[in-house]
């Protein structure tokens, strides 16, 4: 009997949401203690800030570049190597409960698998012989009860009446819906009556439950639970509100009230962020077109957060349940737990909200915590070492006793600061790529030695001289852009020639096949 | 309005691709979708179809007016109509000869609400490649006539 892997994601979190990472307002204690027994990374960045690409780099090993899941709406491949399928290969038994998003969501001709297999209620499917993606049950699940997902189909079959409960994430244009809603009309924002039964956060622990509850005691298994919160819409169940006033909440500290202090911080950054301030440029479909983020009000940002918390709060209580259900199997000395997001949410930073080429900490600095099986024996640690979800499925692999697999693009994540050096972490990487009729952005960054240099290549807005080089110990919340610094030329220079160095060549870029 | 273009090259004859392609009726022979049926305006059966409906594997049915069926230009033109999401669609679809035994096919859509010019477009990119299996060379002569 080996150990036990339990990888829990949520879609869209920041760093800061959690106790751990020096959050206040949200209480997450069972989160919190996975990384004061573990090892909490301090410095984990996505290899991209949007949900299809980074999941894709965390199933199979490999940046943006390689997997080729350069924007949402382009598919992972049915034959991309997947962490699933090599440790099914070695006896595990798999299974990804949750959102899953390798394929596009926006799928009326039904071509995806993972679409298919929402609608039609199956839970896996081969091609040529293999499990789809090396799942032997994948479970799916989405923002709200729209869509080709089985809590959709759950929810529409068993509790049809809360269907219109949930905030309609598009609108009649299909795009992102801008509408207002709660008790500021805050962008996506919305007073959700939905019991909190019926909501997807505990669905998705429901589910994932049940799931563990048909495996032997003797089995090892790999559980992939993936919260789709706390992603926008921002309509928890309405019942929880009372969790936290907006009222009461500080504004971010990379928020400045004051509109032209705020618009001097964007002014320093590459163009396109205060072209998507004014509503000039919206780059990609993530942001709500019809929403010009120069309209966000002090109170909005309040409520949008104080919404954020209340979800970051019912998945910490999700995890809870998860690791009390999986000690009362017998599991809990042997389970390894790992906890991460896709990527981060702007959240009011620079007055923005929701994601998109923008690459601070607000997008790139996640939460990533691995709390070792105890019998591993593994002592706790906090590293600062930068890293990446590019070393997951190398960690799970050697969580499993296996060699790293050869499709992966990097080494498992470190245990100790020693081990960090051992393992050459000593950069993370991050991309971005967006083409959206004749708009496009691209971007290249690297993390390493606390500085993060952005690189913009030439697109529609950017000739390929704009960039972005911040500081991070003197200058946490990248608000001073030294790009154009004549004294900080050479170590710009050489930050981008180590990220070139180190970045894999992208293939031809396959087609987009729906926004999202 | 969204505007977006699929292409691909065939090995194949345009003639022959055109066979296929410039059917409305034998679109769920290629393209993804599962039911196609087509009609007359005036109910007349021995002319040219104006009118086609197509069902998708999510069970969403479309409503299509036919614009354009150039048997010379090897054009063929149609329009989603009488949906209360699509204010205004133009898709198109060309097969243009390269030399006598290759052609390019190029599938065009202008499309407002411009997200759906995304979906179709992904649709499309599926078809054409299923076009081109069609006529690849270890294709059967049923398969390329639609003969039974």
């Amino acid at each position: 009997m080996g150990r036990k892997i339990l990888f829990i994601t949520t879609d869209q979190q920041r760093y800061d949401a959690l106790g751990c990472n020096g959050g206040s307002v949200a209480r997450t204690p069972n989160i919190d203690r996975l990384a004061s027994e573990g090892i909490n990374y301090r410095r984990a960045h996505p290899q991209s800030v949007v949900c299809m690409p980074s999941r894709s780099t965390m199933i199979t090993g490999q940046h943006v570049a390689t997997h080729g899941v350069w924007m949402n709406g382009v598919p992972l491949p049915v034959e991309a190597p997947s962490v699933a399928a090599t440790l099914k290969g070695a006896g595990y038994t798999t299974a990804l409960i949750g959102k899953a998003h390798f394929e596009p969501f926006l799928d009326p001709f039904l071509r995806f698998t993972e679409n298919q297999m929402g609608v039609h209620g199956e839970f896996n499917q081969t091609h040529d012989g293999r499990l789809h993606r090396g799942f032997d049950h994948m479970e799916s699940a989405s923002h709200g009860a729209t869509g080709p997902f089985h809590y959709a189909q759950w929810l529409l079959r068993n509790h049809p009446e809360a269907a219109a409960m949930y905030y309609r994430v598009l609108d009649m244009e299909l795009q992102v819906s801008a509408e207002g809603g709660g008790d500021t009309r805050a962008p996506q924002a919305h007073d959700n009556p939905i019991p909190r039964e019926w909501y997807h956060t505990d669905w998705v622990v429901d589910r994932a439950i049940a799931w563990l509850d048909t495996l032997s005691s003797e089995a090892d298994w790999f559980c992939w639970v993936s919260f789709p919160d706390p992603h926008h819409p921002w309509d928890p169940p309405a019942s929880e509100r009372h969790r936290v006033d907006w009222r009461d909440l500080d504004l971010p500290d990379a928020y400045h009230a004051d509109s032209s202090a705020r618009e001097k911080v964007l002014d320093q950054k590459p163009r396109h962020w205060r072209m998507w301030y004014d509503g000039k440029f919206v780059s990609n479909y993530e942001a709500p077109a019809r929403w010009v983020p120069s309209t966000l009000t002090p109170d909005q940002i309040r409520e949008v957060n104080a919404l954020t918390h209340i979800e970051n709060e019912l998945i910490d209580e999700g995890v809870g349940r998860l690791l009390k259900h999986v000690e009362s199997r017998g599991w809990g000395a042997d389970t390894d737990v790992i906890y991460s997001t896709d990527h981060g949410e702007l959240q009011g930073d620079y007055g923005l909200l929701f994601k998109g080429p923008y690459h601070v900490d607000s997008l790139m600095r996640v939460p990533l915590i691995w709390r070792p099986a105890p019998s591993a024996g593994v002592a706790p640690a906090d590293i600062d070492a930068p890293v990446g979800h590019v070393s997951l499925a190398a960690t799970f692999s050697h969580i499993a006793g296996l060699d790293r697999p050869t499709y992966t693009e990097a080494e498992r994540l470190p245990t100790s600061d020693n081990e960090s050096a051992e393992l050459g972490h000593e950069r993370v990487l991050t991309e971005w790529d967006s083409v959206l009729f004749g708009k496009i952005v691209r971007m290249r960054t690297i993390c390493r030695d606390g500085w993060i240099a952005t690189a913009c290549l030439p697109g529609t807005v950017h000739d390929g001289s704009e960039g972005e080089l911040y500081d991070l110990a003197n200058d946490p919340l990248q608000e001073v852009n030294l790009w154009d610094d004549p004294s900080r030329g050479s170590l710009r220079s050489e930050l981008l020639a180590d990220m070139w160095d180190n970045l894999p060549v992208a293939g031809a870029m396959r087609a987009v096949d729906a926004p999202v | 309005m969204g505007t977006v273009r699929r292409h691909i090259f065939i090995d194949a004859p345009a003639e022959e691709v055109w066979a296929l392609v410039g059917d409305p009726a034998r679109l769920n022979e290629w393209f993804p979708i599962t039911e196609c049926e087509v009609s007359r305006d005036d109910g007349a059966a021995d002319l040219p179809p104006t009118k086609r409906w197509i069902t998708l594997a999510s069970g969403l049915r479309f409503e299509e007016q036919i614009v354009t069926l150039d048997h010379d230009l090897r054009r063929f033109q149609y329009s989603i109509i009488n949906n209360p999401i699509i204010k205004s669609h133009l898709g198109t679809v060309d097969v243009i000869a390269d030399g006598d035994s290759r052609c390019i096919v190029i599938y065009s859509t202008d499309l407002d609400p411009e997200v759906m010019a995304l979906v179709i477009a992904g649709a499309a990119g599926e078809g054409l490649k299923k076009l081109k299996n069609t006529f690849s060379s270890d294709s059967t002569t049923s398969q390329r006539t639609g003969a039974q």
